[in-house]
C-alpha cells in the first residue's frame, strides 16, 4: 500500500497543486490572489503533462550515440526522432505502473539504442505556456481597470457596490410603474 | 443539388477552403487593429473577411454534399499527415457549425458599426475589429479542426479575445469589467479541465488525433484513465457551453459586454462548445462505453432539465431584457442537451437543429436590443414601454424572434421544438416531453412580459425621440427575422443538415 502510494509521488504533488490552485481561486476575494491561484492550477497541469513524458531511464529526446550515426545524421534523425516518440507514448502509460521494461522493449523494437522521454508533451506545454501567459496578462490588465473604475480590487466590495446601484435601479423601475398605474 | 457551386468556385478555393477559412481572420485580425481613420477601415475589413469566410463555409458545404450521405474533407495543415500532424476534417457535423458561425458573423459585423460608433471609444475601435477576428478565427478553428489538442489552442484563443471584447463593454456600464474577469477565471478553468482531459487520454492512447483516438479507444476500452479523462472533458466543455449549473459567468458577460459581442457570442460561442462537446460524445468516445451512456442520463439530461426550468423562472424576475435574455439562453442550452443525451440520431439532429435555430432567434433578438440601446439608451424592461409605436420595424421584428424563442407554429422555434418533443416521444421519455412544453409556457411568460410593455404599454419617457434604429441595424436584423419565418414555413433546408450532421456521427463517424 505504502508502495503503491510512493511511487505516484509525482501525481500526488500535481493533484495537491492542483487543489490548491482551485481552492485559492475560489476562496480569494482579493482578485490578484483568484489570478495566482488559476496560475498554480495551470502550472500543476504543465507538471501533469511533463510527467506523463517521462519514461524511466529515458534522456533528453536528441538522438546521440549509435542512434545518430546508424541513421546518417540530418534527415533521417528527424523521422527516427518521430518513431521514438510515437513508441514513447504507446509505453507512457506502462510507464506511469512503474512497468519500465516495456519502455526498453519499445525503443529496442524500434531499432533504437537509447530510451528517450517522449517530446510531444513538452511541445503541448510551450504552447499551454504561452496561452497561460496570455490569459494571465489579460487578467492583470482587467484587475487594473477594475481597481480604476471601483478603486478596489476585492471582489466582495464590487459585489457589494454592484448591488447597490442595481437596488437604486430598481426601486426606479417600481416608482415608474406606481406613476403609470 | 449545390454542385453549380462548385463549378463556379475557384480550384484553389476548393482545394484550401478549410485553411483559408482560419487563416484569413487570422490575418486580417492583428492588421485591422493598426489600421487609421477610427475604426471605418477596420470595419470594413472585418465585412468583407467576414464574407469572404462565409463564401468558402458555403463551398465546404457544397463539397460535403457532392457526395451522397456526406464526403469527409480531410486536410493535412502542412503537408504534415494525420495523425502525427494536425489535420482539419470536415464533415456534414462541423460543416454545419461552420456555416452558422460564419454567416453569423458576417451579419453581425454589418449590423455593428452603428453601435460601435455609439458604445466604444474612437482609439480603441481598430483593436476592437482586430479582437473580434482574433474570436471568429478560433471560434471557426474550434469547428475545423480534428485535433484535439489544436481544439484547445483555438478554443483558448477566442476565448481571450472574447474577454477582451466583454470588458470594452465598461465604456457604458463598468459592470462588463467583473463580468470580463469572472468570464475569465471559468473559462480558464473550464479550458484547464478539457485540456487535463486530453492528457488522460493521449496517456492511455498516445495519439491526439480525434478519429485515430477514436480507433485507439476501441482498442484501450473503459481503463480508468479513460474514464477520468472523459469526466474532465465534459466538465470543461460544460463549463464553456454554459451548461447548468456551470453557467453563472453567462448572464453578465451578455448583460454588460458591447450591443455587438453580445450579439456575436450569443448566437455563436456557446454553440461552437456543444459542438465540441457532441463531437467528443459520439465521435471520439462512443455509447459502446458504459460510462457514456451513464453520463448521458444521468448528468446531461437531468442537467439539461434543470437549466430548462431554473434559468426559465430566473429569466421571469429579471427587470434588464439582456439579462432575461441570457437566462433564456441558459434554458434553450439546457434543450440542446437533453435532444444530445438521448443519444440517438433523432435526438442529435434535434438538438443541432435548435442549435441553429437559437442562434437565428438570439442573434435577432440582441440585435434588436441593440438597435434600443443605440436610440433610447436603455435595456430594461421599462425603457423599452411603447416602443411598438415609435420604432415598429425593429420591434416587429423582435416580436417575430421572441415568439420563435417561445416556439409559436410557423416559427424555427416551433420546428425544432417540434423535432424535440418527437424524438423524446420516440425513446419513450414522455416525461421529457411535458417538462419541454412546461418550459415553453415559462418562456411565453418572460417573453409576454416584454412584449407587452412594448405594444401595450404607453411610452413612459416622452421626451425621448421617436427614431428607428438606422439601416444598417435594420437589414441584418430583418434578415435574421425572415430566416426564423423560412424555417418555420419550410424548416426542410436547415433540419436536412441538422439531420446530416447527425447521421454522419451514428454512420459514418464512428470510425
Amino acid at each position: 500500500m505504502l508502495d503503491f502510494v510512493l511511487e505516484r509521488g509525482n501525481y500526488w504533488a500535481i493533484i495537491g497543486l492542483m487543489m490548491i490552485g482551485l481552492y485559492t481561486l475560489f476562496a480569494a476575494t482579493n482578485l490578484i490572489k483568484k489570478l495566482v491561484g488559476l496560475s498554480i492550477f495551470q502550472t500543476s497541469i504543465i507538471l501533469f503533462y511533463i510527467s506523463l513524458s517521462r519514461i524511466d531511464g529515458g534522456t533528453a529526446p536528441i538522438l546521440y550515440g549509435k542512434d545518430a550515426g546508424g541513421h546518417g545524421g540530418g534527415h533521417d534523425e528527424a523521422s527516427g526522432a518521430h518513431g521514438a516518440a510515437s513508441e514513447a507514448a504507446h509505453s507512457a502509460a506502462d510507464a506511469a505502473h512503474g512497468a519500465s521494461d516495456a519502455a526498453h522493449a519499445a525503443a529496442s523494437a524500434h531499432g533504437l539504442e537509447n530510451i528517450y522521454s517522449n517530446p510531444l508533451p513538452h511541445v503541448l506545454m510551450l504552447t499551454a505556456i504561452v496561452v497561460g501567459v496570455a490569459t494571465l496578462a489579460v487578467g492583470l490588465a482587467l484587475v487594473v481597470r477594475i481597481r480604476e473604475a471601483y478603486g478596489t480590487i476585492e471582489s466582495d466590495e464590487i459585489r457589494e457596490t454592484d448591488l447597490e446601484v442595481a437596488r437604486a435601479e430598481f426601486a426606479v423601475d417600481k416608482s415608474d410603474e406606481a406613476s403609470a398605474a | 443539388m449545390m454542385d453549380w457551386i462548385l463549378q463556379i468556385a475557384p480550384a484553389w478555393a476548393e482545394a484550401h477552403a478549410p485553411a483559408l477559412l482560419i487563416l484569413l481572420p487570422m490575418l486580417a485580425g492583428p492588421l485591422s487593429a493598426f489600421l487609421p481613420g477610427g475604426g471605418r477601415l477596420a470595419w470594413l475589413l472585418t465585412v468583407v473577411v467576414t464574407t469572404l469566410c462565409t463564401l468558402l463555409s458555403i463551398i465546404l458545404l457544397a463539397q460535403v454534399q457532392s457526395v451522397e450521405g456526406g464526403a469527409i474533407i480531410s486536410y493535412a495543415m502542412g503537408g504534415w499527415a494525420p495523425p502525427h500532424g494536425i489535420e482539419f476534417r470536415i464533415d456534414a457535423l462541423n460543416v454545419l457549425v461552420l456555416l452558422l458561425v460564419s454567416s453569423i458573423a458576417l451579419l453581425t459585423s454589418i449590423f455593428s458599426w452603428p453601435t460601435i460608433k455609439a458604445e466604444i471609444a474612437d482609439g480603441k475601435r481598430a483593436m476592437f475589429f482586430g479582437a473580434f477576428q482574433v474570436c471568429f478565427m478560433g471560434l471557426l478553428g474550434v469547428a475545423a479542426t480534428g485535433d484535439a489538442f489544436n481544439l484547445f489552442v483555438f478554443l483558448e484563443l477566442s476565448s481571450i479575445a472574447t474577454y477582451v471584447l466583454v470588458a470594452l463593454g465598461s465604456g457604458r456600464d463598468r459592470r462588463a469589467l467583473p463580468a470580463a474577469i469572472n468570464y475569465l477565471l471559468m473559462g480558464t478553468i473550464g479550458a484547464s479541465f478539457y485540456v487535463v482531459g486530453v492528457g488522460f487520454l493521449y496517456a492511455a492512447t498516445g495519439t491526439l488525433n480525434m478519429a485515430d483516438l477514436a480507433v485507439q479507444l476501441q482498442d484501450v476500452g473503459g481503463n480508468r484513465a479513460v474514464q477520468v479523462g472523459f469526466a474532465f472533458i465534459l466538465v470543461g466543455l460544460g463549463l464553456k457551453a454554459a451548461m447548468f449549473p456551470l453557467h453563472q459567468w453567462l448572464p453578465n458577460a451578455y448583460a454588460y459586454s458591447p450591443s455587438f459581442v453580445t450579439a456575436f457570442l450569443a448566437a455563436t460561442a456557446t454553440k461552437v462548445a456543444i459542438y465540441a462537446m457532441v463531437r467528443f460524445l459520439f465521435s471520439v468516445f462512443s455509447l459502446d462505453f458504459a460510462f457514456e451512456g451513464m453520463s448521458l442520463a444521468f448528468i446531461l439530461a437531468p442537467m439539461g432539465i434543470a437549466a430548462m426550468l431554473a434559468c426559465s423562472f430566473q429569466a421571469i424576475f429579471q427587470a434588464d431584457i439582456r439579462r432575461t435574455l441570457a437566462y433564456s439562453s441558459v434554458a434553450q442550452v439546457g434543450y440542446m442537451l437533453l435532444g444530445i443525451s438521448l443519444g440517438t440520431a433523432a435526438g442529435v439532429s434535434a438538438g443541432m437543429f435548435h442549435l441553429v435555430n437559437h442562434a437565428l432567434m438570439k442573434g435577432a433578438l440582441f440585435m434588436a436590443v441593440g438597435g434600443v440601446v443605440l436610440t433610447y439608451q436603455g435595456t430594461r424592461i421599462h425603457d423599452f414601454a411603447g416602443l411598438g409605436r415609435s420604432a415598429p420595424w425593429t420591434m416587429t421584428a423582435f416580436a417575430i424572434a421572441g415568439l420563435s424563442l417561445i416556439g409559436v407554429p410557423l416559427t424555427a422555434g416551433f420546428q425544432s421544438k417540434f423535432a424535440l418533443v418527437s424524438a423524446l416521444l420516440e425513446s419513450g421519455w414522455w416525461w421529457a416531453a411535458l417538462i419541454v412544453v412546461f418550459s415553453s409556457v415559462l418562456a411565453v411568460v418572460y417573453m409576454g412580459r416584454i412584449l407587452e410593455a412594448v405594444f401595450f404599454r404607453a411610452p413612459n419617457n416622452p421626451h425621448k425621440e421617436h427614431k428607428e434604429a438606422p439601416l444598417l441595424i435594420l437589414v441584418p436584423l430583418w434578415i435574421l427575422a425572415i430566416a426564423n419565418i423560412w424555417v418555420g414555413v419550410s424548416g426542410g433546408f436547415v433540419y436536412g443538415l441538422a439531420d446530416d450532421a447527425a447521421s454522419a456521427l451514428f454512420i459514418g463517424g464512428a470510425s
